[in-house]
C-alpha cells in the first residue's frame, strides 16, 4: 500500500519492524500483525481498558493509540508477562484469588495492576480500586480482582 | 472501529509543527495524547487528512518555575501533572484536578494542550485554568500570543486558537487556598459540574475570589456573581452558602443529557461551588 510508514517496535522484548498504515491501531497491530491476541477489544471507545497494554512501563488503552505513536517505544502484553510454569505475582494473585471468571477483562486488568505496583509498591484498598478504574469487570465485582492485587502487593 | 486513512508526519520542533500543519492545507491536525482526537476519528467524527504527532517535540514538554509562575508545557501529561512534586507544593489544586481526569491509562496519555484545545464541555482542566487565571501560551506562523483562560474557551468545542497555531504552555501564579470540586460521571469521569476556586485569603477575609466551572454548561468559564459575593466578606459558613446559593443564577444555557437533566445541574453548580469554596478556603 502506499501510504505505508515504518515502525520499529519492541513487543515483550523483541524487536518488530513492520510497515504500517498510519491509521492501523496498536491493538490491531498487536492481535493481526503480531498474533498476540492476549490483548483483547472490549468496548473500543477507550473506556473497558481489556486492550491495556504497557508502553514504556506506562499502562495505555491500546484501542486509543496507533501504532506509529508507539514508534521506538517498548510495548509489554500480557503475553510478555510471566513465563511458562513462573507467574507473575499478579498473574498468581489472580490464580490464588480467583480474580476471574470469565477472563476477557483480566489481560488488561493484570497490566493496570501491574502499573499501578511499578508506581505504588504498597498501595491501599482505596488505592488499587482507583488504580483499576480504567479497567471494566462484568463478574466478579471487582472484589477478589482487589484481592488478587492486595495478593501480589504482599508477595512484593 | 478504523478510521478514515490520513497522512502520518512527525514533527520535533514548534515551528516544524506549524510548517508541517501549513503544508497539509486544511487538511491536517495536530495529535499529542490522541484522548480527544482518536477516540473522534474512530467514530468518523473527525477525518483529518494528515495527522502531524507533536507528542515528541521538547519544547512542549516539562514544568518549570519561572518568576513565581509555574509553566507547564502542552505537551505534559494528566499524569505527569498529578505526580509532578513542585506542582503538588507549589499549587496542589492543578495536580488534584489532573489526578481526577477520566483513569490512570487516560491519565498516561492525554494532554494538558490537548485538553484545552479541545474544549469538551465536561473537561477538567479548563475550570481550575480558568479559576487560577492561567495563560495559555499560542504560537502562530506570525510569532507568540498569550490568552487568559476566561477568554480562551469560547464556546463549545470552541476556543481562542487559529487553524494555524498551536497551544505551547500554560503558565499561572501558584495559588494555595485553591481546590477543585467534581461531581464525576462514573463511567467516563468526565466532570458532570465541576467547580474551582481560587481564594486570595487574609485571615478569615477573602480579598478576591476566581471561579472557574465546567461541565454545567457549553464552555468552561468564571461564575462572575459568585465572586463578587464572595469578595471583602468574611468566609463563614453563612456567606460561603450565600454565595453557593446564586452559583446557578446567571447560567443561561445549562447542559442536558442522559446522565443529569437541567435542574439536577444547576443544584449540583449550587452543592459543587460550596464544596470547592470550603475546601479552598480552609487550606
Amino acid at each position: 500500500m502506499a501510504n505505508e510508514t515504518p515502525v520499529s517496535i519492541k513487543v515483550n522484548g523483541k524487536e518488530e519492524q513492520r510497515d504500517v498504515e498510519p491509521r492501523l491501531l496498536l491493538a490491531h497491530f498487536l492481535r493481526e500483525d503480531l498474533g498476540l491476541t492476549g490483548t483483547h477489544i472490549g468496548c473500543d471507545t477507550t473506556q473497558c481498558g481489556a486492550c491495556t497494554v504497557l508502553i514504556d512501563g506506562k499502562s495505555v488503552k491500546a484501542c486509543t493509540v496507533f501504532a506509529v505513536q508507539a514508534d521506538g517505544s517498548e510495548v509489554t502484553t500480557i503475553e510478555g508477562v510471566g513465563a511458562e510454569g513462573e507467574l507473575h505475582p499478579v498473574q498468581e494473585g489472580f490464580w490464588e484469588e480467583h480474580g476471574l471468571q470469565c477472563g476477557y477483562c483480566t489481560p488488561g486488568m493484570i497490566m493496570s495492576g501491574i502499573h499501578l505496583l511499578n508506581e505504588n509498591k504498597n498501595p491501599s484498598e482505596q488505592e488499587i480500586r482507583e488504580g483499576i478504574s480504567g479497567n471494566f469487570c462484568r463478574c466478579t465485582g471487582y472484589q477478589h480482582i482487589v484481592n488478587a492485587i492486595q495478593y501480589a502487593a504482599k508477595k512484593g | 472501529m478504523i478510521p478514515q486513512e490520513f497522512q502520518y508526519r512527525r514533527a520535533t520542533s514548534i515551528d516544524e509543527a506549524i510548517s508541517l500543519l501549513k503544508e497539509s492545507g486544511d487538511e491536517g491536525k495536530f495529535l499529542a495524547g490522541g484522548h480527544s482526537l482518536v477516540p473522534l476519528m474512530k467514530l468518523r467524527l473527525s477525518e483529518p487528512g494528515v495527522l502531524i504527532d507533536i507528542s515528541r517535540i521538547p519544547q512542549l514538554s516539562g514544568i518549570t518555575e519561572k518568576d513565581g509562575t509555574i509553566q507547564i508545557g502542552a505537551g505534559v501529561t494528566h499524569a505527569e501533572v498529578a505526580s509532578s512534586d513542585l506542582v503538588r507544593r507549589l499549587c496542589p489544586v492543578v495536580s488534584e484536578c489532573a489526578a481526577e481526569i477520566g483513569d490512570p491509562q487516560v491519565r498516561n496519555r492525554g494532554t494538558l494542550g490537548g485538553s484545552l484545545a479541545h474544549a469538551d464541555p465536561a473537561a477538567d482542566y479548563p475550570a481550575v485554568m480558568v479559576a487560577l487565571n492561567a495563560e495559555v501560551h499560542i504560537k502562530g506562523p506570525g510569532g507568540w500570543r498569550a490568552v487568559k483562560s476566561g477568554d480562551f474557551f469560547q464556546d463549545l468545542f470552541t476556543v481562542d486558537l487559529a487553524e494555524d497555531e498551536i497551544i505551547a504552555a500554560v503558565q499561572f501564579r501558584p495559588a494555595r487556598n485553591a481546590a477543585y470540586a467534581k461531581l464525576h460521571q462514573r463511567a467516563s469521569h468526565y466532570a458532570l459540574v465541576g467547580v474551582a476556586a481560587v481564594l486570595e485569603m487574609e485571615g478569615r477575609t477573602c480579598r478576591s475570589a476566581s471561579i472557574g466551572i465546567t461541565g454545567a454548561t457549553g464552555h468552561a468559564q468564571h461564575l462572575a456573581n459568585v465572586e463578587s459575593a464572595l469578595s471583602g466578606k468574611e468566609l463563614t459558613p453563612e456567606t460561603i452558602a450565600a454565595a453557593a446559593r446564586i452559583a446557578a443564577d446567571d447560567l443561561e444555557e445549562v447542559n442536558v443529557d442522559l446522565h443529569a437533566s437541567e435542574e439536577y445541574r444547576r443544584d449540583m453548580v449550587r452543592v459543587f461551588t460550596k464544596r470547592a469554596v470550603e475546601q479552598a478556603a480552609s487550606r
